[in-house]
């Protein structure tokens, strides 16, 4: 009796210190990166882009360029993701091809993006040579100008940081459908609503917390990447911003601009840390101040999915 | 057995008169030979049977006797199950449903469902029950407003609401979701309403407020009721069904399916023999 009482308490203790050791060792990374970073959070930092003197460097091309390849990314992702997941879970009868499909769905989500790297040099960056040393195609009589192949650019960049996530958005969408009780599909279609209207006016408004909470998870996967966009060629020593674009209000009244500006250059927060990481000891403070931007963003990402959640399930109660 | 040991039937609801003649009523529904499987299991053979207009005709049977599958059949739901066949012809106002050129959507809205368990959307009382005629095209608010206080005061239910018209539908309580349900399914204007077990997950206040429901409708709708309450059955109905391992056993009066049934296990089961 004792020695089971003996197990079970040293049992607990065990598990005690498994939790408590992770925390330890988060804690410590964080402080320790805070501590280094304090010195370089200032006004400058967020204003400042690529220099070789540390006290130069600042984060502002990574901030635009992690901006312009999220926003292009959800842009892409999210409305093939979400028609996909609908057209699996709503419309597509139980085949075999649809069961395929689904199965490997995880799979791919569980691919290393690293490959999805190699994918997108190939089919992106380079369009498997097709288009020779390149061409440039005009469109909107000017105003658009595309080149092809897409080269080391932000569309390129966002392609493949689009097919990294498409599974992870596909799958999370399934799941907030599937959970959308099935008498409210007979109860509309019985009320004369066609599939259509079905989908849109009830499971949609039903799952979008979900939906939402999926794509917000998926998307702040794609800002922490760094693996595919070193494949893919966002440059580490980048001193513009995509398109020349450094403030909002130049987004919002420079529409030329922000059409070059997805076939622009680019680098990004994770590429930015690298870089300087990589860059030797007078860098490591910089890379520190880096990483608690880049934290932080993620932190608000994944504190927006988590409102959304808890908002939604506390307004619906099957 | 003899048919005195039956069981005294309960008297109907108000508004069900069960010795009304019926036979000046055109016939609403009519089933010929109808075969249902589902993949290679077939679950209905041979039901044939009518429905006079402006009545209501119940289905009583043990579970799994294939009443609500035919039930089913009447507005074309199994159509959402994979694998199902129909054989045989099934006429609603002389029209035979599963043609090819029937609009599934526009039989729908003329054949209403109720379901046993309520599924209000999760959205305000007011939108839901406005849900129909909206996906059908009505835009007219003042129109909309009438529509939807009728319905609820049909469905009996419009005085307990009619001051939270906003709020969701999701905090009404269960019998009070049930009626919600039936003022959405009057909302597309049905001829015919199907009630599948509208009132087994009821309490039994709720429950005699729906049947005291079925007896007002009945005047202006064809109702067909599945439930699993002989009582029930006996008291909102003119006509009653008996159906028993996918057959149609006995159709007749309800007074005289619950007097003096025909066939022995109409008997069997109303005295409660089995099921």
């Amino acid at each position: 009796m004792r020695r089971r009482l003996l197990l079970s308490s040293s049992f607990r203790l065990i598990c005690r210190v498994a939790v408590y050791s992770a925390i330890l060792v988060l804690v410590t990374l964080l402080s320790v990166v805070l501590w280094l970073a304090m010195e370089r959070l200032t006004l400058q930092f967020f204003q400042r882009g690529f220099s070789l003197i540390p006290d130069r460097a600042g984060i502002k091309a990574g901030i635009w360029g992690s901006f312009w390849l999220i926003s292009l990314t959800a842009i892409f992702s999210l409305p093939v993701g979400i028609g996909a997941a609908v057209y699996l879970e709503e419309y597509a009868s139980d085949t075999r091809l649809t069961r395929l499909i689904k199965v490997n769905l995880s799979n791919l989500a569980g691919v290393p993006s690293i490959v999805y790297g190699m994918l997108g040099l190939t089919v992106f960056v380079r369009m498997f040579g097709m288009f020779g040393r390149g061409i440039q195609l005009n469109l909107l009589s000017g105003w658009l100008v595309v080149p092809l192949p897409f080269g080391k650019s932000v569309i390129a960049g966002a392609l493949t940081m689009s097919l990294l996530i498409l599974p992870v958005v596909i799958i999370t969408t399934q799941e907030a459908l599937r959970a959308v009780p099935g008498t409210i599909r007979t109860a509309s279609l019985a009320l004369g609503a066609t599939r259509w209207q079905t989908i849109w006016s009830q499971i949609l408004p039903a799952s979008l917390p979900g939906i939402t909470t999926g794509a917000i998870l998926a998307i702040s996967r794609a800002i922490g990447e760094t693996a595919p966009l070193i494949m893919v060629g966002a440059v580490t020593y980048c001193r513009i911003c995509p398109g020349g674009i450094e403030s909002v209000q130049t987004l919002l009244t420079d529409p030329q601009r922000v059409l070059a500006a997805p076939f622009d250059k680019y680098t990004a927060m994770p590429i930015s840390i690298y870089g300087w990481i990589t860059s030797g000891p007078p860098f490591m403070s910089v890379a520190a101040a880096g990483i608690v931007v880049l934290l932080f963003v993620l932190t608000c990402f994944n504190g927006i999915a988590v409102y959304i959640r808890q908002r939604a399930r506390n307004k619906l109660k099957w | 057995m003899s048919s005195e040991s039956i069981s005294n039937v309960p008297p109907s609801v108000k508004g069900v008169d069960r010795d009304k003649d019926m036979s000046s009523h055109p016939i609403n529904v009519e089933s010929k030979g109808v075969n249902f499987w589902y993949g290679d299991n077939q679950v209905l053979f041979d039901v044939s049977l009518q429905v006079p207009e402006r009545s209501v005709t119940a289905f009583i049977g043990p579970s799994g006797c294939g009443k609500s599958t035919f039930l089913r059949c009447l507005n074309r739901m199994n159509d959402l199950i994979e694998g199902t066949r129909i054989t045989g012809e099934l006429q609603i106002e002389g029209q035979d449903i599963n043609a090819k050129d029937v609009d599934v959507v526009l039989l729908r809205k003329h054949v209403g469902m109720v379901f046993q368990k309520s599924t209000p959307f999760p959205k305000s009382i007011f939108d839901n029950v406005a849900y129909g005629p909206r996906i059908a095209g009505q835009r007219n608010r003042a129109y909309l407003a009438d529509l939807v206080e009728s319905c609820l005061r049909q469905a009996a239910l419009w005085d307990e609401v009619k001051d939270r018209l906003q709020d969701s539908a999701m905090a009404l309580s269960g019998g009070q979701q049930q009626r919600l349900c039936i003022a959405r399914t009057l909302a597309t204007k049905p001829k015919i309403i199907l009630m599948d077990e509208p009132a087994s997950a009821l309490d039994p206040a709720s429950t005699s407020r729906i049947e005291d429901l079925i007896g007002e409708l009945c005047n202006e709708y064809t109702i067909i009721i599945v439930t699993h309450n002989m009582q029930q059955a006996s008291r909102v109905s003119h006509q009653t069904a008996f159906f028993f391992e996918g057959k149609l056993i006995e159709l007749a009066r309800t007074t005289q399916i619950f007097t003096n049934p025909k066939q022995k296990q109409t008997e069997d089961y109303i005295t409660g023999r089995f099921g």
